[in-house]
């Protein structure tokens, strides 16, 4: 039986008592994607500018409410990839996902059992890391991949 | 075991009825606080459905063997015995349905299709399960309809000054008779006669008061009745619809298949009777002789006996959580248990309903966290979620008492 440690971890909770790079970008030069988890009525929003002549995140902001998870992850996702490339950022967020058992190689079938060594291929999650817990309370998992997720459309619609 | 003789009161006895009541999580006693969700069944309902599938087991309505026979009568014993429980006079009034969702979907595929035009109004509360608010929804989209809304007090109840006003013009007004969120209790019977008086039917949500509340369906002088089993000590995949025999009559039905014919032709078909009508393919046999038996078993108990030993524990958790925890607690719901049930949503200050319910389930005190299937309640709230105890015959004081010290447990938990 997983303890609640192993979910609430001291870095977690520090960074849903105090979230970073909490607040708003103007819109545009900003791209602002919602996020929304149903079933517990997280919500994330997601402000980012991608600098089109360097390909990097140089600003991000986040907002919205929810559980300590989702909100701790949120923090945590725009601490991790502001001033990286677009590049690093996808890295990263194929890296959390399969933290989160979640393998874009076993989404399409071919997977071989070293799914997490394939998907991390050689990316450094540092405090992300404490987000690995939340594996072991499967309905959370939700809660914490929510932030990654919008944080991927807000990628693609700068992209565009 | 059979419930009857001895002091339905005796609330170690009612406990004992139920055998997952008795199970422990990590060597702590289960607290199950989410029988507004699915309530837990007792032995008596569990032995009925054991005892149908081992000894006497077969299709109904369809076989001349004894077999068949005898379980067709048990099955109908059943909805006569549903009948009985809210008060209707003819157990051909009851359909056996899935759920209550479905019983609601019924009326607004069968009922609604058939009766409302463009620019016809449904009249609906702010408190709706998404059960009495999407199939309306749906319709709406597809007619033309317009949907009204009857907003709330401060005080958690409807508030009906504007209540004529929304009639005109209305065909059906919608309301749940109890609030999965607020635990409200709403007059059903002001609101059929306000809605009568303008020629609109009224379909009433009963998920959460007919396992709590004595139910008189005439006394409500209701048109639609919606119930699920599982919420009364019953089993899941079984519910009711409740609908005057002459409603039924006309009404075109809602899905096609065995049972539901009286003859078929390869040029078209001639429907069977009620409630056979609306009861398309093999029903849920065994489920409905296990609702059959949790009417029983909560007849034996006595709804008034069951109502005001729900008031009584849902008084000392209105009042234990409002000393526990003061300012730092906020109780969604009325603070007067004559109008409300036992349905009691919270929000600790600062701490997500989600991480709540994760901490107690240390304590296995288990609770809901969510929007409880009332998005539209929810946003005007003004929360993402809230978690919410439910009381059932069988809680009691140690149950609340069990929940306040798993609460503290999570504020300190949480605490900055």
């Amino acid at each position: 039986m997983a303890g609640l440690e192993d979910l609430y971890r001291e870095i977690i909770l520090d960074h849903y008592r105090s979230p970073r790079n909490r607040g708003e970008l103007d819109v545009p030069p900003a791209h602002k994607v919602e996020g929304f988890n149903p079933l517990c009525g997280d919500e994330v929003t997601v402000y980012l500018i991608v600098d089109p002549a360097t390909d990097t995140v140089t600003d991000i902001k986040i907002n919205g409410q929810g559980c300590s998870i989702s909100q701790a992850s949120t923090s945590m996702m725009s601490a991790a990839v502001k001033g990286k490339t677009v590049d690093e950022a996808r890295a990263l967020i194929r890296a959390f996902k399969a933290l989160m058992s979640i393998h874009e190689s076993k989404l399409e079938g071919e997977s071989d059992g070293s799914d997490l060594a394939a998907d991390l291929d050689g990316v450094r999650l540092g405090d992300l890391e404490a987000l690995q817990g939340v594996v072991k309370f499967p309905v959370r998992i939700k809660c914490a991949t929510l932030a990654w997720n919008t944080l991927q459309q807000a990628l693609d619609e700068a992209g565009q | 075991m059979s419930p009857w003789g001895r002091d339905p009161l005796d609330i170690a006895s009612v406990k004992a009825d139920f055998p997952l009541l008795s199970a422990t999580q990590d060597g702590k006693p289960l607290v199950y606080l989410d029988s507004a969700s699915s309530a837990q069944k007792p032995t008596y309902v569990l032995d009925a459905m054991e005892k149908a599938y081992r000894s006497q087991y077969a299709n109904v309505h369809r076989g001349v063997y004894r077999m068949a026979e005898a379980t067709t009568a048990e099955f109908e014993r059943a909805r006569a015995n549903v009948a009985r429980f809210i008060g209707a006079r003819d157990a051909r009034e009851v359909v056996f349905t899935r759920n209550a969702t479905e019983a609601i979907n019924l009326v607004a595929y069968s009922w609604a299709r058939a009766n409302l035009r463009a620019g016809d109004a449904v009249v609906l509360t702010h408190m709706e399960h998404h059960a009495n608010v999407v199939p309306w929804h749906i319709l709406a989209a597809e007619r033309d309809i317009e949907l009204r809304w009857i907003p709330l007090t401060d005080d958690y109840q409807l508030d009906l000054t504007d209540l004529d006003r929304l009639l005109d013009g209305a065909r059906l007004l919608g309301v749940g008779a109890m609030s999965n969120v607020l635990g409200t209790i709403n007059d059903v019977t002001r609101l059929t006669t306000a809605a009568h008086a303008h020629d609109a039917l009224v379909v009433v949500d009963a998920c959460q008061y007919v396992p709590h509340v004595a139910t008189d369906v005439h006394e409500w002088d209701a048109d639609f009745v919606a119930f699920s089993a599982h919420k009364m000590c019953g089993p899941s995949g079984i519910g009711a619809l409740w609908a005057r025999a002459e409603l039924l009559e006309a009404m075109p039905p809602f899905m096609g298949g065995g049972e539901m014919i009286r003859e078929v032709r390869l040029d078209g078909f001639t429907t069977n009777e009620i409630p056979w009508k609306f009861e398309a393919g093999t029903p849920a046999i065994v489920e409905a002789i296990g609702f059959g038996a949790a009417v029983e078993y909560l007849e034996c108990l006595g709804m008034d006996a069951v109502r005001d030993h729900e008031m009584r524990v849902t008084r000392y958790a209105l009042d234990e959580l409002s000393n526990a925890f003061g300012d730092s607690i906020t109780i969604y719901g009325p603070r007067d248990t004559s109008v409300r049930g036992g349905a009691v949503s919270f929000l600790l200050d600062g701490i997500h309903a989600h991480d709540v319910s994760q901490v107690l389930d240390e304590d296995a005190v288990c609770v809901r966290a969510g929007h409880h299937c009332a998005k539209p309640l929810m946003r005007i709230l003004g929360v993402p979620a809230t978690t919410r105890a439910s009381f059932y015959v069988y809680n009691d004081e140690t149950d609340v008492d069990a929940l306040v010290v798993a609460l503290g447990k999570t504020q300190q938990f949480f605490a900055p």
